[in-house]
Formats: structure tokens, C-alpha cells, sequence
């Protein structure tokens, strides 16, 4: 390996470090210090606040049907993709990336103009049907949804053309069923890139704020998230609250981070 | 090393061609039916809230169009998004391979912890970002940097939340690189300047160039990041994103989708450069 001079070294080791320490270390560090300057009275405080709560409690369930969504979203359409031939295969696969690239207020607004109850393509007649979309439950999980949808899909595609059909095939010739075969030959090869999938999915979920803030109204105690929360204690100048809410997302997602690359050298050593 | 979140969102968007190991067979009755099912929940999601998007900004016709986008006011916040987006992807082509170099090729105490740092501003929920650098850059900054709502705001939460894709894509090219050629090249006589700008940069280049689009394309449609931190004044620190949600809070619902599909259409655009940019280098591989 060509080394460079020690002094270019130094001088790269020191711009990288620093650019990383002013963006991203000093600050998240500071709002950590924030959330503990009195000790845990900010945290306790925050976390026994009823919207915050309710906040949490709705960010969480909206995230777990999104999630559920595309784990069973992104397996089908990653086994159909890889194993599968069919008309518009490659298109479909093209669209498939287009979620992670668009703006979150343009997924919110897309959504927003075919389900809103009053003037959308379908939001009329389904609320008619009893089912209000926009500004409920439902929306949040869309919008959720459509934000994480290739996550799970990116990371199970990859793993399912690498391992090949040569078991399944083997599987299906000794008399195994479709659903023998995928519950116990493909599934667990694929087990650890859905579980990757699903904690990056999770950490998506648990975080989407633009599309969310859209498609809820941004309801107190109704359809406010936790991220939704963040911005309104702030704006209210309750910043102790906001910065101790904005800690348990940041812990939660770091969390999320710190899981997926500690499972991650395991599969590869197996 | 790198962690996945990383990975999986910097990844370029590949082609999912079916590995030699795979015989892609036909639809059975079963799978039709989930293709079926799956294709109708992704347009139903998708698809067709894409499509109402492009109709309702089509339907005031060309003039209108032109209308919405050429006001003063929004004219101005494209200025402002496609310039800081474009100033930031430049200062990320540099840090970033700077970054991919020393995670790579340096060796010192706490480059483990540098790379996990990096992920950070993946994992964090965009409005926490927003927050988290006005505790360093806004009023009550520890160094007295007040750059909440100035234009340096945008640029900080721009540099934010873009910083991980050039690192987490040139990366991976950087630890595959073959040292031989380097070496080969220096006892050529290459002087070490030109080893790097002669062999090591050309072949970092795709992976530069794909980091730069998603660098690109994230800080066009970023929004959560700068509700707090920007201020989002007219004229000077507002972006396309939250001029299109004042639209849509005004009840203007046409110029929302004018603004939003041109936001539309340079992801889409991006897609299609970093596929492209992809199968020309498994072409040359």
C-alpha cells in the first residue's frame, strides 16, 4: 500500500475528525447533557406527560402496522421478484427504489390528494364506506409505509439471489408443498436480512415526521406523534420537554443502529 | 464494518438481475395471485398518490404551472434549496472521501467509534437533527455560532443529514481496492500525488458520483431537519419543502403539486443517473 506523507495523514485523520466532531458528535452530545442536566427529573417529567404519551404510545402503534405491512410486502414482492418471471418485472423493480428518494411532503401531499375525505380521488367514497383515512390512524400507517417500503425488500432481494433455488428445487422434487418449502428451506436462509429489514424499518417508522405531519393534521392527543411532539413543545418554548423527547427517539434509533451491526459480523462468521 | 442502515439506504438503487444460481420460473397459480395482491397495494399506495400528484399539477395547464413556480417567493426558495443542495453535495465529494479515506487506510485509537458516528444522522428521526444542531449553532450556542435561521442553517442541516452517503459508498470501493496497482505504480516512479489522482481517484469516481446524487437528492427533499432550525423566513431561509407545505396549509393545493412534482421529478431523474452510473461500471467490472 502506498502510504501518504505522515503529515498529509494527519492532516486528513484531523479535517475527517474534525467535520464529524462540530456536525454530529458536540451536538447530539449536548442535547444528551440537555436531557440530564437535573439529573432524571426532565426525563421522568417528560415521559409522565399525557401527550407525550399518547404520543409515544400512537408512534408506536402506527410504526408496528407499518412495519407488518412491509414485512409481508417486501418478502412476497422480493421472492416474486428473484424467483419469478413476468411482464413489467423490471419496471416494477425500478418503482420499487422511487419511496427512499422522495421528499417526505411529497409522499404527504400524494396521499393527501387521493384519500383526503373531501375533494381526494378516493377519499370521499371510502369515508362514505366508514373509513376516514386522511387525519386518522389509517394515513399515518400509509404514510409510514410508503416512506419505509424498500427496506425490508433491499435487504432480503440481495440474500435470495445469492443463496440460489438449487434447496428449494431439491425441496419441491422430494414432494415438499409451496408453503413446506418456503417455511423451511427459503425462511430461514433469509431469516437475518428480514430481521434487518424490520429494525431498519422500525427505526424509519419510528422517526417519519413530514409525510406524518401532512396526513395527520397534527392533532393534539389525537393523531400526534412523537416526532410531531418534539416540534410543538419546542415551539411552546417547552424545550426541556422537547429535548428530553427528542432523547428517547435518538436512543431508540441509535439503538436500532447499535442492533443491526452487532448482528450483522454474526452472519457473516456462520 | 459499515452498519446496515448505512448500506441500505446509500446503496444505489441496483438492478435486481437474478443471480446464475436462480432459474426464474413462471407465475403459479399461487404467486399470481400474491403478485396480484402486492402490486395492487403498492398502486394503491404508491402509484396512483404519485399519479394524482402529476394530474392535479398538470391541471391548471402550462401557464399556470409556470405560474406557481415562477412566484417571487417560491422562485426564491428554489434558489436557495438547489444552491445550498448543490454547495453542500460539493463539500461532501471532498469530506467524504477524506472520511472513506481515513476509515479505510488510517489507523488510530477511536476510528471504530468515528464509524459508528457516522450513522448517525441516518438513524436520527429528522426533526431530533433539527434540534440537535440548534443546540450547538442556535441561541443559547455553547461557542456563540448563531446560525439559526440564517442561511448557514440550511447549509448545516443540509451537511447534516447528507453526510453519511459519499462516505458509505466510496467505502466500500476504497477496502476492495487493489494494492498491488498502487504499488506497482510507485515503484514506477508515480510520485504519491500522482498514484492517488492517476489510480486510486478513477476508480472511486462512480462511487463519488452515485454518493453525490443521493447527497443531491436528500438535501432537495429535506424538511424535517429545518421546521426548527431555519426560521423559515420568506425570501431567505425558506426551502421547496416547506414552501410546498404552506401551500398546502393555504388551501392552494395546486401549487403545492407544482412545486412538489418538480421535486418529484429531480428524484426520479436521480434514480435513473444512478442506475445508469451503476451498469456502466458492471459493464467495465
Amino acid at each position: 500500500m502506498v502510504e501518504p506523507s505522515s503529515l498529509v495523514r494527519w492532516g486528513l485523520r484531523l479535517l475527517a475528525l474534525g467535520y464529524v466532531f462540530f456536525l454530529v458528535a458536540w451536538p447530539v452530545a449536548l442535547v444528551v447533557q440537555h436531557t440530564f442536566a437535573d439529573g432524571l427529573t426532565t426525563l421522568t417529567e417528560t415521559l409522565t406527560d399525557p401527550s407525550v404519551q399518547y404520543a409515544l404510545t400512537l408512534t408506536l402503534q402506527v410504526a408496528f402496522w407499518a412495519v407488518l405491512i412491509n414485512l409481508v410486502f417486501g418478502v412476497t414482492i422480493s421472492l416474486l421478484l428473484v424467483r419469478h418471471e413476468f411482464p413489467g418485472k423490471r419496471v416494477l423493480s425500478a418503482l420499487i427504489d422511487v419511496p427512499l428518494s422522495v421528499s417526505p411532503v411529497v409522499v404527504g401531499l400524494a396521499l393527501l390528494l387521493v384519500y383526503n375525505g373531501r375533494t381526494g380521488w378516493f377519499g370521499p367514497s371510502l369515508e362514505a364506506a366508514g373509513w376516514q383515512v386522511i387525519f386518522d390512524v389509517p394515513g399515518m400507517v400509509m404514510a409510514t409505509a410508503f416512506v419505509a417500503l424498500p427496506l425490508v425488500i433491499r435487504e432480503v432481494v440481495p440474500v435470495l439471489t445469492e443463496i440460489g433455488d438449487d434447496q428449494e428445487q431439491a425441496a419441491r422434487s422430494l414432494g415438499a408443498s409451496g408453503r413446506q418449502t418456503f417455511l423451511r428451506i427459503t425462511l430461514p436462509s433469509i431469516k437475518w436480512a428480514v430481521v434487518y429489514g424490520v429494525v431498519l424499518s422500525l427505526a424509519r417508522s419510528l422517526g417519519e415526521f413530514g409525510a406524518v405531519k401532512i396526513v395527520s393534521g397534527n392533532l393534539t392527543d389525537r393523531t400526534q406523534t412523537a416526532t410531531l411532539v418534539v416540534e410543538q413543545k419546542y415551539q411552546n418554548f417547552e424545550q426541556s420537554t422537547a429535548y428530553a423527547t427528542s432523547f428517547v427517539l435518538a436512543a431508540v434509533s441509535v439503538l436500532c443502529i447499535v442492533v443491526v451491526s452487532l448482528l450483522r459480523p454474526k452472519e457473516a462468521s456462520a | 464494518m459499515s452498519s446496515a442502515s448505512a448500506t441500505a439506504v446509500a446503496r444505489p438503487a441496483r438492478l435486481r438481475r437474478p443471480g446464475s444460481g436462480v432459474r426464474p420460473t413462471s407465475l403459479t397459480p399461487t404467486s399470481s395471485l400474491s403478485l396480484g395482491i402486492a402490486v395492487t397495494w403498492f398502486s394503491l399506495l404508491v402509484l396512483i398518490p404519485l399519479s394524482a400528484l402529476v394530474v392535479t399539477a398538470a391541471g391548471g395547464g402550462w401557464d399556470a404551472y409556470a405560474r406557481a413556480l415562477t412566484n417571487g417567493q417560491t422562485w426564491a426558495a428554489i434558489q436557495l434549496t438547489v444552491g445550498q443542495a448543490l454547495l453542500v453535495t460539493g463539500v461532501n465529494v471532498v469530506i467524504g472521501t477524506v472520511i472513506a479515506w481515513v476509515l479505510v487506510r488510517d489507523q488510530f485509537f477511536g476510528k471504530r467509534v468515528l464509524d459508528v458516528v457516522i450513522d448517525i444522522p441516518f438513524a436520527l428521526p429528522t426533526i431530533v437533527a433539527g434540534l440537535v444542531l440548534l443546540s450547538l449553532y442556535g441561541v443559547n450556542s455553547p461557542i456563540g455560532l448563531h446560525w439559526a435561521n440564517t442561511e448557514r442553517a440550511v447549509l448545516l442541516a443540509f451537511a447534516f443529514v447528507t453526510l453519511p452517503f459519499v462516505v458509505r459508498t466510496v467505502q466500500p470501493v476504497l477496502e476492495e481496492l487493489d494494492h498491488d496497482v498502487e504499488e506497482a505504480a510507485a515503484s514506477l516512479g508515480a510520485s504519491r500525488l500522482t498514484t492517488f489522482r492517476r489510480v486510486i481517484l478513477p476508480s472511486l469516481v462512480p462511487a463519488i458520483a452515485a454518493g453525490a446524487a443521493l447527497s443531491f437528492a436528500r438535501a432537495i427533499s429535506e424538511y424535517g431537519s429545518l421546521v426548527l432550525l431555519s426560521g423559515n423566513l420568506p425570501f431567505r431561509t425558506e426551502v421547496v419543502s416547506v414552501r410546498v407545505l404552506s401551500f398546502i396549509e393555504g388551501g392552494n393545493t395546486a401549487a403545492a403539486a407544482a412545486l412538489a412534482s418538480l421535486m418529484l421529478a429531480v428524484a426520479l431523474l436521480v434514480i435513473v443517473a444512478l442506475d445508469l452510473v451503476q451498469r456502466r461500471v458492471a459493464r467495465r467490472g
